[in-house]
């Protein structure tokens, strides 16, 4: 009976299987990067990545995340602290204002670039859809989007070729 | 182009999730609290029996307004709002009492245990009702429901009327809408052992915040300390609104000597906290045959709801901008803000201009056309130039006037002459309606005559040459600190990477007013630059003491002599302070230029400087469904100096957003008082789908009223998207569509059409 959070697997005790994973999350995990804006799975600030799917943890109990690879907003930043390209497209291309939506909208990003790695901006508005912000107009996030995608694919090219 | 780089202080800590907001926080033996709401619009209240409550898992306490200590009403205008009510109910989004238990789950699962007793008396829905004399009082103390009244009166509407060759009359009702920020309201509060009791909270009104405590507790201002951390959006909204929650946890905390949190849902948020006021607008506009306005009459009625909150300031800006960015010699306006038992109405970005705009630039439009003339040239025959009079009497000649450059570029941008001939105006049989649109707007800067306008600025340069800087200007999530930063590190001629912006306090720094008008940038960049001005003196002196000479000057992060010669750079100069005793350490204060108003003509310098702006948009419409799709939306303001210009694209593009919202589809309609949307699922915000590409075009006058050259742009860029909007629906339907939200009356209209 384990969750596998960021990397690292917690077993969870029976007794926790009902509670919402947004509030494990952040109460027992104290993994507070997953905000909770309508606790009804409609405004995306809860969005984590489930086996690479983007989810709202307020919709899921802890008993539907058992055996699965959770990935928080706090499991995108690198161990020694450096950000992972989305997180560097979002600060360079002013996508962040007041922040609350901003973990879900990374993590939205990551579930849509995993699946495509070269999306159109019309798929980039398809993609965080879900995640609402009510600051930024979503416009900087399309292109926070876009250039880490194309950050993305050139890492993914050097790669190819070492 | 490589594109700049956007800059925020804060960036890394909220793109990695560590940044903390009011409800990551916990502390130990932390309690939680959970209100009570009011059953009913208009009630006495008889008793509040929280026996069974008390009883229930986990419940410590359950506090009513016989366990304040101190008042148990305020507010920023009228000291009418009860923290707790007392004995009368007067909206469904009073609180009558909070239940605090050991977990959060624990106290709402108490709610239903609380057995409030109630005798329901009549309610009042409808402004126009509640003003009739003999409709029973919200606030007999008050004397009326009338909570406060403006007017303009300029030349003579009778003369006006006699000289005109045409006078339409037109009506408008805007809608109520919520602010809709994603974090809920939340406060944790404790009393330390020093015993001060300290706040941290969502809220954007830290000095306001730290009065409802004070006042709530009965404690001196000293004795609560407000701490600021990251909110989560605001927009005007999380200021008295969110101040009351603050004080209700402090309550708590106060009583009961341990920390208590108290966060609340969205439906206790939707259901409590204040909205836009919904306005009716009555237009009667006189005009020659040569386009000229000759008279504007009008009355404006707000709901106000239930309290005053900023009513008095909200309908004062719209009472100042009532004829919009046009010069009209005879000028009769009304403007009253009313009680009535709604949820109450306060300050939401735009304050008490989208009202106006929506109405007068759809107002100019039907003008124009009746008289023959094109809406662009009716614009430039009525609107403000340089050296104009403004209704009030405010001559502009303080500034560049640069409305006519605003509309010029957004109209060459957009190549809107050459798109009006597609313009479909609801021809028949066609499978899809094209129309283009767009609106203009002058807006008072800051706070106006409305308030006191003056902040202050705290630079501590520390003996590494690494600065501390802290102003009374509050991070709403705009990136007010990072353009602090910016324009101290332009001001002394250092890298933005020495400074770092102070956590925030009510105790650090005087009450410098609250981040509202978007007067952030212009009153705090201002202190920064007054204080930068001193902390160079104090730097000059500095290094003439060490080096025994005088008349220096700090120029560009160095020191130079008379003959203008280095004779420090800037680390050797800090060294040198200190070496000498002599802290390289200011305050500064910026004093808004002198503003004035008479209350009974309508007359004054309302505001110490204005900002200009146009924005466009093109759109097309289902004939069929109504369905409206945004192509293309364009923006030009002229906010003085663009200091962070990624964040300043950002203020456009949400602000744009928002008045899209406004336009389209935001809508808080009330059953009985109460707010029918309670969450995002019936309370249509717009999505990443509903947008189009924006683009965002900046002028740059600088002001010579701002130190920093920058003015503000919060609230100009959210003003004028609903009447854009509205006037490219006319030209896509051929109808003109007067009341908010427009989507549904376009849908009916298609509709209807299709019989």
């Amino acid at each position: 009976m384990s969750i596998n959070v960021n990397g690292k697997a917690y077993e969870v005790p029976s007794a926790l299987m009902d509670k919402s994973l947004a509030l494990w999350l952040r109460e027992d995990l104290l993994l507070t990067g997953t905000k909770i804006g309508c606790d009804i799975g409609v405004c995306g600030s809860c969005t984590v990545l489930v086996d690479n799917k983007a989810l709202r943890s307020c919709k899921l109990k802890v008993k539907d995340a058992i055996g699965k690879n959770i990935i928080t907003i706090e499991g995108m930043t690198q161990a020694d602290g450096s950000l992972h390209p989305i997180q560097q497209a979002f600060v360079d291309c002013g996508a962040i204002q007041c922040g609350f939506c901003t973990p879900g909208m990374v993590l939205s990003t990551y579930a849509l670039l995993l699946e495509k790695p070269n999306p159109t901006r019309a798929e980039a508005r398809q993609a965080i859809k879900g995640n609402l912000c009510r600051c930024t107009g979503y416009q900087q996030i399309i292109d926070a989007i876009m250039s880490a995608a194309e950050t993305m694919r050139l890492s993914e090219k050097t790669i190819n070729k070492e | 182009m490589e594109k700049i780089k956007a800059f925020r202080n804060d960036a890394y800590a909220k793109v990695t999730g560590i940044a903390k907001y009011t409800d990551d926080y916990a502390m130990p033996q932390m309690l939680h609290a959970v209100p009570v709401h009011a059953p009913v619009a208009s009630a006495n209240l008889i008793a509040i029996d929280a026996s069974k409550a008390l009883q229930q898992p986990g419940v410590i306490a359950v506090f009513s307004a016989k366990d304040i200590p101190g008042n148990v009403k305020f507010g920023q205008i009228i000291k009418d709002y009860p923290t707790l009510v007392l004995d009368r109910i007067k909206s469904t989004g009073d609180v009558l009492a909070l239940i605090v238990a050991e977990n959060r789950e624990q106290a709402i699962a108490a709610l239903p245990f609380v057995h409030i007793e109630i005798e329901e008396l009549p309610a009042v829905f409808d402004p126009e009702i509640a003003m009739l004399p003999e409709t029973p009082l919200l606030h007999p103390e008050h004397g009326s429901n009338v909570c406060n009244y403006h007017c303009v009166r300029t030349g003579d509407v009778e003369t006006g009327e006699k000289e005109s060759d045409l006078v339409i009359e037109q009506n408008f009702q805007t809608s109520r809408v919520e602010h809709a920020y994603l974090e809920p309201e939340s406060a944790l509060c404790h009393l330390r052992p020093d015993g001060v009791m300290e706040v941290l909270g969502s809220m954007q009104h830290p000095f306001s915040t730290r009065r409802f405590v004070s006042s709530t507790l009965g404690l001196q201002l000293n004795d609560v300390e407000v701490k600021t951390v990251p909110m989560g959006g605001g927009f005007g909204g999380k200021d008295d609104t969110a101040a009351l929650v603050c004080a209700r946890a402090a309550l708590c905390a106060y009583l009961l000597k341990k920390p208590v949190k108290l966060t609340y849902t969205r439906e206790w948020s939707m259901r409590e906290s204040y909205k836009r006021h919904p306005y009716t607008i009555q237009y009667r506009m006189g005009l020659k045959n040569s386009g000229k306005i000759q008279f504007v009459k009008v009355r404006m009625v707000a709901d106000g709801g239930a309290y005053c909150s900023v009513t008095p300031w909200v309908t004062w800006r719209s009472t100042v901008q009532c004829c919009g960015c046009y010069e009209v010699p005879n000028v009769h306006c009304d403007v009253y803000g009313v009680y009535t038992n709604n949820v109450f109405s306060g300050a939401f970005r735009g304050f008490g201009s989208p009202q106006v705009n929506f109405s007068i630039e759809q107002l100019v439009e039907i003008a124009a056309a009746k008289l023959g003339i094109t809406e662009s040239e009716f614009r430039r025959i009525n609107m403000v130039h340089q050296d104009s009079v403004t209704i009030t009497g405010q001559k502009l000649n303080t500034h560049t006037v640069s409305l006519k450059q605003a509309m010029d570029t957004v109209l060459k941008k957009a190549d809107y002459e050459a798109k009006l001939p597609n313009c479909s105006f609801g021809k028949p049989d066609s499978d899809e309606w094209y129309g283009i649109g767009y609106a203009i707007s002058y807006r008072g800067m800051s706070l106006g005559a409305e308030g006191t306008d003056f902040n202050s600025a705290i630079i501590n340069i520390q003996p590494d040459g690494s600065v501390l800087l802290e102003t009374g200007i509050h991070e709403n999530g705009q990136g007010s600190e990072s353009a602090m930063i910016l324009i101290l590190a332009e001001s002394l001629g250092i890298p933005k990477e020495l400074i770092r912006y102070r956590f925030p306090s009510t105790s650090n720094i005087p009450d410098g007013g609250t981040t509202v008008a978007s007067r952030g940038t212009i009153l705090g960049g201002g202190a920064t630059v007054k204080a930068a001005e001193i902390v160079k003196e104090r730097i000059c002196e500095g290094v003439e003491a060490s080096l025994g000479i005088k008349n220096c000057q700090y120029i560009d992060g160095k020191v130079i002599d008379v003959v203008g010669h280095e004779v420090a750079d800037y680390f050797t100069a800090i060294k040198l302070c200190y070496a000498n005793q002599i802290y390289p350490y200011a305050f500064g204060v910026f004093q808004a230029p002198r503003v004035s108003w008479d209350e009974h003509t309508g007359h004054g310098n309302a505001y110490f400087t204005w900002v200009y702006g146009c924005q466009a948009v093109e759109l097309k419409v289902n004939p069929k469904s109504g369905q409206i799709t945004l192509l293309n939306m364009i923006a030009a303001h002229d906010m003085g100096k663009a200091v962070n210009p990624a964040m300043l694209a950002g203020q456009y593009y949400g602000g744009m957003t928002m008045g899209a919202g406004y336009g389209l589809y935001e809508d808080m309609p009330l059953e009985s008082g109460t707010p029918k949307p309670t969450n995002y699922h019936n309370y249509r915000v717009l999505r990443s789908t509903d947008m189009p590409e924006m683009t965002a075009i900046f002028i740059e006058n600088s002001d010579p009223n701002s130190p920093s050259g920058a003015k503000g742009i919060g609230e100009p860029t959210l003003e004028l998207m609903a009447p854009a909007i509205a006037n490219a629906l006319y030209r896509a339907t051929g109808k003109r569509f007067t009341s908010l939200p427009l989507a549904p009356n376009v849908q009916d209209f298609a509709k209807g059409q299709q019989k």
